[in-house]
């Protein structure tokens, strides 16, 4: 029920994302969602792709350094309300959103991706709600 | 216009002088310190083989690590209930070096600071501006006691609170001003800043050291600030500030105070005297200290002495500024660090492997300190905070650890370049 989320830090130079980018994207490598946050000397780019280990692997071969962290893709119907009905579920709950970013794909839900502390927890909040928790493999097949 | 009257002893006497000196105190480090004990038979050498004061070859050097194997009071050669002050400057690992003062010390240490002013041209009825920091740095307290000695009127601002410090210069008439050289610019900047022209106001000469610095600088000090700007060295080992000091009237080369401080310049790689006039290292024998008298103490400072006799009437001779270090110490806005203080807070962090750059500038006045960390997989985090909480941990430990602000880059693995032997740790980009 979770995801391979790769984060790599980079330092806020230009030409360090372009040069990310383009390492992944000759390896073939499919970006499916992204997000970058940003502090003044350097940023943490967090990336959810089609194929993990290889996309590990070429960015640690090329110096940067990389982590692997398990996150929620969630799925939303693609309408006003629903996202403030599901960060409802996981309040009442006391989960503390580390951070979130959302994605589209083909079809015709929202899709988002948290970060909690306790990732399980947060999974079991989700159960009796019409909120679907991707597998890894959902998530993969998204993208054709 | 002189302090003592020692300052115009003739060569042959002040020389007699130094070797009745030089004489009692190796007696008493040899009675009194064990560690001198120990170093003089290992060498085979006695007091009574002091006859000449070229004998002194005979001695054995003295070095920083010496001080902190032997810290804290080890190397004391008074009891503690003798000895009424001690202050601390940087080691080059964990431990500050410690040095002590019986209360005999405390007044030749004051009578040296005393000859600086009058050097200076500095009298009774100056008002002193002492920016040097109060604290165990010997900075502070050193010109405090001088100048009180001198009978000037005081005004212990210590370092900081720039703003504050140009209202008392205004308001209390301050003429003499003593603080770090690149201090001294700073205020000028800071004082731009409030609308005031700081060369307008009272000062009339400045007394600058704890940091080198050059003609160069000494030409925009006195230029913007509108005084005289001079030279003044020490170190707490030797004393503190007033081992040596450059006089108004000439304002190069910077007397020794050989009454009390036997000087000479060796080849570092060596350990041989250099030729007259040659650069080299800086050594010094204590003639007069009490508490804590150290023989041919290896200064780490390079320079070169001037035999010319100075036109200020003066007798004793010249060194020439500082002009670089045998080690790899920095000095930041007045403090010691060493790098190897920084390596120890980098690698006190769970995970943190020693790949780092030290970088020095100096933007406006006031000199500024940056270490490049190393983000390897073991400190990274997908969490933006947890990045923020790390650089803010390592900037608080090396605050509290060096004395100074450092700030802290996060970078990537490929800046910080990899070399053969060792590696280059410091940039100083510091034109002084």
């Amino acid at each position: 029920m979770k995801v391979k989320q790769i984060s790599v830090f980079m330092e806020n130079q230009p030409g360090r994302l372009a040069a990310m980018a383009s390492c992944l994207g000759d390896a073939g490598i499919n970006i499916m969602a992204l997000t970058v946050a940003e502090s003044s000397d350097f940023g943490v780019i967090r990336l959810i792709v089609n194929d993990f280990e290889k996309a590990r692997k070429i960015l640690k071969d090329r110096k940067f350094t990389v982590a692997e962290t398990e996150v929620l893709a969630v799925e939303i119907p693609d309408e006003p309300g629903s996202l403030g009905k599901v960060l409802k579920v996981f309040a009442e709950q006391g989960l503390n959103v580390e951070y979130m970013y959302a994605f589209v794909s083909r079809r015709q839900d929202a899709l988002i991706v948290f970060r909690f502390d306790d990732p399980d927890k947060a999974i079991s909040a989700l159960k009796n709600t019409k909120v679907k928790v991707l597998t890894n493999e959902e998530v993969l097949a998204l993208v054709k | 216009m002189y302090w003592n009257k020692e300052e115009t002893l003739p060569r042959k006497k002040l020389e007699a002088l130094q070797l009745e000196k030089l004489k009692a105190v190796a007696a008493r480090v040899y009675q009194k310190v064990p560690f001198y004990k120990k170093k003089f038979d290992a060498a085979g050498v006695k007091p009574k083989d002091i006859k000449s004061l070229k004998d002194i070859q005979k001695l054995p050097f003295t070095v920083k690590d010496d001080l902190r194997d032997n810290y804290p009071y080890g190397m004391f050669a008074m009891p503690m209930k003798d000895v009424v002050r001690v202050h601390a400057s940087s080691g080059t690992t964990g431990k500050p070096t410690v040095v002590g003062y019986t209360r005999n010390d405390i007044e030749t240490w004051a009578d040296l600071i005393a000859r600086c002013l009058v050097s200076a041209g500095a009298h009774k009825g100056d008002i002193i501006h002492n920016a040097y920091g109060y604290g165990l740095f010997t900075g502070g307290l050193g010109f405090h006691y001088g100048a009180e000695k001198l009978g000037a009127t005081v005004i212990p601002v210590s370092g900081g609170n720039t703003q504050r410090q140009i209202l008392i210069m205004k308001d209390f008439g301050s003429t003499v001003l003593t603080c770090t050289p690149s201090y001294a610019l700073h205020l000028a900047d800071v004082a731009a800043e409030q609308g005031i022209d700081i060369k307008k106001l009272k000062l009339r000469v400045g007394i600058h050291g704890a940091e080198p610095w050059s003609e160069r600088m000494r030409d925009e000090i006195e230029k913007r600030v509108g005084i005289d700007a001079l030279d003044i060295y020490g170190l707490s080992e030797v004393i503190g500030p007033g081992v040596s000091c450059e006089c108004i009237e000439e304002k190069h080369g910077l007397h020794i105070y050989e009454d009390h401080f036997l000087a000479e310049v060796i080849d570092p790689k060596t350990g041989e005297p250099v030729e007259p006039g040659e650069q080299g290292e800086l050594v010094f024998t204590c003639l007069s200290k009490e508490a804590f008298p150290l023989i041919r103490y290896r200064t780490k400072d390079l320079s070169h002495l001037i035999a010319e006799p100075c036109k200020c009437g003066r007798t004793s001779c010249r060194m020439s500024r500082i002009t670089g270090r045998t080690d790899d110490m920095l000095i930041i806005r007045g403090v010691n660090v060493f790098p190897s203080q920084i390596e120890h807070v980098l690698l006190n962090i769970e995970g943190l492997e020693p790949h780092y750059l030290i970088i020095v500038d100096r933007k406006a006045a006031l000199d500024e300190l940056e270490v490049q960390v190393e983000v390897s997989e073991k400190i990274f985090s997908d969490e933006m905070k947890r990045l923020d909480q790390l650089r803010d941990k390592l900037e608080n430990d090396l605050k509290d650890y060096l004395g100074v602000n450092a700030k802290i880059t996060l970078v990537e693995p490929r800046t910080i370049q990899r070399s053969e032997g060792k590696a280059k740790r410091v940039i100083d980009k510091r034109k002084i």
